[in-house]
């Protein structure tokens, strides 16, 4: 098809438009696919965790036990935001294509000799410090990279396709999660139960070098952003970026905007749709680990092409309407969800196959003595559902143990199939939740980076970046178990829900504060 | 709307407060004394890392918003 102008001005117009978007393709191609790749690494750690405890850090061993809560921990809210200190400053400094480079180095390499570590049995108590370290270098690349990579395409989008371009490096998060969830499926599925437990859980980190080195030939070949080639060729660039960012009233005060006014609710939000509502499933309704993988593979490929479309709408009706819009859904839309999530998982009204029902008794015995009395029943229903319950009664001395309050010490292990009404059910309320963090994810790097000067931006909004995900959104999971463990002994009728009053606070003062005193309304990115 | 950014900025100091009181009283002091080397390191980064984060952050904003730092003519 022909493109019809009515002068020369708006022929060379279009041109320069279509050169300039066949240029950001590439600039955006570059740049997500390293913060996916990162994603992907962050994301394989937590995903194998339960394999990667049995290897390096055994339960029995009280300090390999440390320092696996310290991996845990520490990688994902603490060295973060240092992360993001660190590289936001050299990205000020130096450049921003050079520093997210360097992360995706670290990264890539991190990740890929987690891989190579002999595990305890082999080196002992080298292993688990080793992986820690790792584990901290994963932390402070992944604190160095989103910044740089928002910043470096931020500065090469036209300004009424900010938000639309940006948005592409806000779906790799997502997709990063999705990818990690892929490769391990296809990894254990690949390999017998055998293999992947003794060399097969390593693969997908050695995967990673050769994403990374693809990658960084890319990336190396980009220019540098031409707003902070200007800078640094006019010698406007900052000589002290975190004093700039932090010291200076002018900017610290919208700093701390950023961090309570958009990006705090956005990290809770974030977290109930893609790790809580994973974790509902499978601890609090007992769905099998199996089921909840599928669907939530389902709702985030359904979900990720939002962020674009919300990436776009805020290019044209701003970014702080969609951003408070999705965080005020959220908070009165979670609680009916979950309420309704819950109540799927419940199998007292189904229609049960008595004849099909299996009840079997064993015992451990250790050395001759009996240390465990095994019970397990299966349940089957007309409409395709399954229950599996075990519980484990454990022994000594022929005796049932007790525990601190005196009462038989008894584990109860269920594990729920879905029908497939229920599965689809299921995967539609979780992409709904999808649907809020599009909403508050998909315009936030153009949101921070038109927030801050040229001369600190990468550091400025790398922070507050860091801390409303890692802090705020990191510690959802800890905060809501504890709430709901506590409803649930205090005996309340909806104890299930008492987790959301986390997200839904957090999110509500978030909403207040960004409503009140976010002024939405600047969008320059060459001050 | 200045002067209600402004007297909100109490209400973010008071809340600064009281996360302050829920994050040691809750969290931080239980997991401290649980006697769990797990809730030891879990303790230890809510009391000394993450609730200095968070409410000083917090304490700052509404100071700031309290001095008027968010008014439209300070922009």
């Amino acid at each position: 098809m022909s493109q019809q102008f009515k002068n020369q001005a708006e022929h060379d117009a279009y041109v320069e438009e279509k050169t300039k978007n066949s240029s950001i393709w590439s600039v955006i191609m570059a740049s997500s696919l390293g913060t996916l790749i990162e994603w992907y690494d962050f994301y394989i750690f937590g995903s194998l965790a339960v394999i990667l405890s049995t290897k390096f850090f055994p339960a029995d061993n009280p300090t390999a036990a440390f320092l696996s809560t310290l991996a845990t921990f520490a990688a994902g809210f603490v060295v973060r935001p240092f992360g993001a200190l660190f590289f936001g400053r050299l990205g000020d400094m130096i450049g921003r294509k050079y520093t997210f480079l360097v992360t995706l180095l670290i990264m890539g390499f991190s990740t890929f000799l987690i891989g190579c570590i002999p595990s305890y049995e082999t080196i002992g108590f080298l292993a688990p410090v080793l992986v820690l370290i790792l584990r901290l270098l994963q932390g402070l690349a992944l604190g160095g990279e989103y910044g740089g990579a928002a910043t470096y395409v931020a500065e090469y989008a036209q300004p009424h396709r900010r938000g639309y371009w940006t948005s592409w490096i806000q779906t790799t998060a997502t997709v990063g999660l999705f990818v990690s969830l892929i490769v391990i499926m296809v990894t254990r599925t690949s390999l017998s139960a055998e293999e992947f437990d003794s060399w097969g859980w390593r693969v997908p980190f050695w995967i990673s070098i050769l994403m990374v080195v693809v990658s960084y030939i890319i990336r190396r070949n980009m220019k540098e952003s031409p707003l902070f080639a200007k800078a640094k060729k006019e010698g406007k660039t900052s000589s002290n970026p975190l004093k700039e960012s932090f010291g200076n009233k002018y900017n610290f005060k919208y700093v701390l905007l950023a961090l309570f006014g958009a990006v705090m609710g956005q990290g809770v939000i974030w977290y109930t749709g893609q790790f809580y509502a994973m974790s509902f499933m499978q601890k609090v309704m007992n769905i099998n680990a199996e089921q909840v993988d599928s669907l939530m593979a389902i709702a985030l490929l359904v979900g990720t092409p939002m962020f674009v479309l919300f990436g776009w709408l805020s290019d044209k009706v701003g970014r702080k309407p969609i951003m408070l819009i999705g965080m005020l859904i959220a908070i009165f839309a979670y609680r009916p969800i979950y309420d309704k999530m819950f109540k799927l998982g419940d199998f007292s009204a189904k229609q049960e196959l008595t004849e099909k029902a299996i009840s079997l008794a064993s015992v451990n015995v250790l050395e001759g003595a009996k240390t465990d009395s095994i019970y397990t029943s299966e349940k089957y229903y007309a409409d395709g559902s399954y229950v599996k319950e075990i519980k484990t009664k454990h022994l000594e001395n022929g005796k049932i143990m007790l525990d601190d309050k005196g009462k038989d010490k008894v584990e109860i292990k269920i594990t729920k199939t879905v029908d497939s009404d229920t599965k689809w059910t299921l995967a539609l309320l979780v992409f709904i939740q999808v649907i809020f963090v599009t909403m508050v994810y998909g315009p936030i790097a153009a949101f921070l980076v038109e927030m801050f000067p040229v001369r600190i931006r990468y550091t400025s909004m790398s922070l507050p970046y860091h801390i409303g995900n890692g802090i705020f959104g990191g510690l959802l999971p800890a905060v809501a178990t504890y709430l709901v463990t506590s409803g649930k002994e205090a005996g309340h009728a909806q104890w299930y829900l008492e987790g959301l009053w986390y997200p839904i606070a957090v999110a509500g003062v978030c909403f207040i504060i960004g409503l009140i005193y976010i002024n939405g309304k600047d969008k320059a990115v060459n001050d | 709307m200045d002067s209600i950014k402004k007297i909100l900025g109490i209400v973010w100091l008071v809340l600064a407060a009281f996360i302050l009181y829920l994050g040691l009283t809750v969290l931080g002091i239980q997991k401290l004394t649980s006697g769990k080397q797990e809730d030891l390191v879990f303790g230890i980064i809510i009391v000394f890392i993450l609730l200095p984060i968070v409410v000083g952050g917090l304490g700052m904003f509404g100071w700031y918003a309290l001095q008027g730092e968010y008014a439209k003519n300070k922009r």
